[in-house]
């Protein structure tokens, strides 16, 4: 609490300018001050929406994350459009099948971007300094975009989710969790479809993006010209449980040695 | 924290040039790029929709096929009847990886008796049928043994049984089991069937579990799948009706399921399971795998990736 009271405030007329930066210095801070200040250092604004990349990047396998991106936009949006007029209309109309194409293509598109991506940043090393975090949110949210795309073929009300369902149910069951999961149940697909499982994948997607704009892109393997321009003999060292005391002292560089 | 620096771990800092990059336009250029492709596809090849099998286009397309199926229900010999947990208590059933079965564990979760549920509960909801009332009064009330007889009797001739606007069976003495299947294949000829599997007290419903495992039980869905090459020894997992290139991204999944021993074992599915799980945490672990993280740096692929870079660097200084 500042030290200026109702009482101090009251007699002095007018009122004074706001001048407690010293007392808000001394303010304990507060979880909203703490939440902004550690956003602030981990991303501030020119790596969060960076207008400049380190010269090194210059192929075109850095276009299959924001192609992944841009697919799973498309499969959001024509998804919810396929929401509106609810479940059966693309059943019944040709507006609404032509919607439920955009989703089933951008889907596959989807997919095939997100595979090349993975591929491109596996030959990449690109979990290489302290981008480990990186590579495994990549991996949660491929597992969880298929999950979601299953029960998507889950909830067509058609031969292909009869057929996909009756099929699956004895892998599922076989794990145990079909007993809690059913994929029988369409009304519980439908709704881990359009709900819970995007849910998880944007949320992971959104971990994973933040994280390669906080790390900024991986540098290339040094080849024997490492020292030569460019390049300074400084090394990152990941450690993830002590991340944390290295972010205290600074951002990006850690460990001379 | 005085590890050796390691190239499959760690990287030298880049102190080099910039260049000039736009974020916001790189995303918004993508989009459109995506969904212009994905507009051209939707518009040259459409989406499949081939409506689901019902209980009533099953019957009235195999009824012979749906009346061996039913008399299977009634009996409790059905795949579904038969199938274990989670559906019902059938000792010897369950998969197991090792000497472990989490399906047994956990147990019948979504009880089902298909006697009940499949035959006898529907025939009841039909009206003013004094010779079908009696007819399961009967089966009702028999013992097992006599229930059984009945039914096995029944179920040797049914598969020669012919259909022309009337079931006809070869004459036998199959109790009240024979009134009991006509009408249970008349009701699934009208529709009656279809609604009845999907009623709930409360009116609304959105649970296929009783028709669909009723149909799966029969070898129509099959043979329709069969013909659409959607078998899984057919790798029918990743495909769909049509030719649409379905869920592509099973193929490692479908994979395991045509090589021994899984092709062949009764616990295959949990066996798979295993093996993908196993696979997935192996696939997020790699970034800490001796060997495995090193591949990129083997492989030398990276050199193709980042060719205009390294072409850029001044050569190596001796
Ligand atoms: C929903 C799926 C995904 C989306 C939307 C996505 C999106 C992105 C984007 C936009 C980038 C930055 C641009 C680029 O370098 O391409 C990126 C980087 C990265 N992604 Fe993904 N990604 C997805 C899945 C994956 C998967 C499956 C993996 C690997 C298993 C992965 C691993 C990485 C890594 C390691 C980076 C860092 C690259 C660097 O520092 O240079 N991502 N991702």
């Amino acid at each position: 609490m500042s030290a200026v009271t109702k009482a101090d405030t009251a007699v002095r007329a007018p009122a004074p300018e706001v001048e407690p930066s010293s007392d808000v210095a001394n303010w304990s801070p507060t979880w909203t001050g703490r939440l902004r200040s550690a956003g602030l250092r981990r991303l501030p604004p020119e790596k969060l929406l960076p207008d400049s990349q380190p010269a090194y990047v210059q192929s075109a396998v850095y276009l299959f994350g924001a192609l992944t991106l841009s697919a799973f936009g498309v499969v959001v949006l024509s998804g919810m459009v396929l929401a509106i007029e609810g479940a059966n209309w693309w059943h019944v109309s040709n507006a609404g099948l032509f919607v439920n194409s955009i989703h089933l293509w951008g889907t596959e598109l989807f997919f095939f971007f997100m595979v090349l991506h993975l591929w491109g940043k596996f030959f990449m090393a690109a979990w290489r300094g302290r981008r480990r975090a990186t590579w495994i949110t990549g991996v949660l949210a491929f597992v969880v975009s298929i999950a979601t795309a299953f029960t998507g073929y889950l909830s067509q009300q058609n031969f292909d989710s009869e057929w996909i369902s009756t099929q699956a149910k004895d892998g599922i069951n076989a794990t145990g969790a079909g007993a809690f999961w059913n994929v029988l149940n369409f009304g519980q697909m439908l709704l881990w479809h359009v709900v819970l499982l995007p849910l998880v994948v944007a949320v992971f997607v959104g971990i994973h993006v933040l994280l390669v704009r906080r790390r900024g892109v991986v540098p290339p393997f040094a080849l024997a010209a490492r020292g030569a321009t460019g390049w300074s003999d400084t090394t990152e060292r990941e450690d993830l449980t002590k991340d944390e005391a290295a972010e205290a002292t600074s951002t990006e560089e850690v460990a001379s040695k | 924290m005085s590890k050796r620096f390691n190239p499959d771990r760690d990287v030298a800092e880049w102190h080099g040039p910039a260049i000039r990059y736009d974020l916001l336009k790189e995303v918004t250029v993508g989009f459109a790029v995506v969904l212009v492709l994905a507009l051209v596809f939707a518009v040259v090849f459409s989406s499949p929709d081939e409506s689901a099998i019902t209980l009533q286009s099953w019957s009235k397309a195999a009824p012979v096929d749906f009346v061996q199926t039913a008399i299977t229900e009634l009996d409790g010999t059905s795949a579904s009847a038969t199938y274990g947990a989670p559906y019902n208590h059938t000792p010897g059933t369950g998969q197991q990886l090792g000497p472990i079965s989490i399906e047994r564990a956990i147990g019948v979760h979504i009880p089902l008796d298909t006697s009940r549920a499949f035959v006898i509960d529907p025939l009841e909801t039909l009206p003013r049928q004094p010779a079908l009332t009696s007819a399961i009064r009967q089966y009702k009330s028999a013992p097992a043994k006599q229930q059984t007889a009945w039914t096995s009797a029944y179920e040797k001739v049914v598969g020669k049984a012919t259909f022309n606007g009337a079931l006809h069976v070869a004459p036998g003495s199959y109790g009240p089991v024979a009134p009991m299947m006509t009408a249970l294949l008349g009701m699934a000829r009208s529709g009656a069937l279809d609604g009845a599997l999907t009623k709930t007290p409360q009116l609304y419903g959105t649970d296929y579990t009783k028709p669909l495992l009723f149909i799966a039980d029969g070898t129509y869905m099959g043979n329709v799948a069969q013909s659409r090459n959607l078998l899984g020894n057919q790798w029918g997992m990743m495909n769909e009706t049509g030719q649409y290139p379905g869920q592509a991204w099973l193929w490692l999944y479908t994979l395991w399921y045509q090589v021994p021993p899984m092709n062949s074992s009764s616990n295959g599915d949990v066996e798979v399971w295993a093996i993908m799980m196993g696979l997935t945490v192996l696939l997020a672990l790699v970034p800490f795998i001796p060997g495995l993280r090193s591949i990129p740096r083997w492989t030398r692929i990276y050199r193709l990736i980042w060719r205009r870079h390294y072409r850029s660097l001044p050569p190596v200084s001796s």
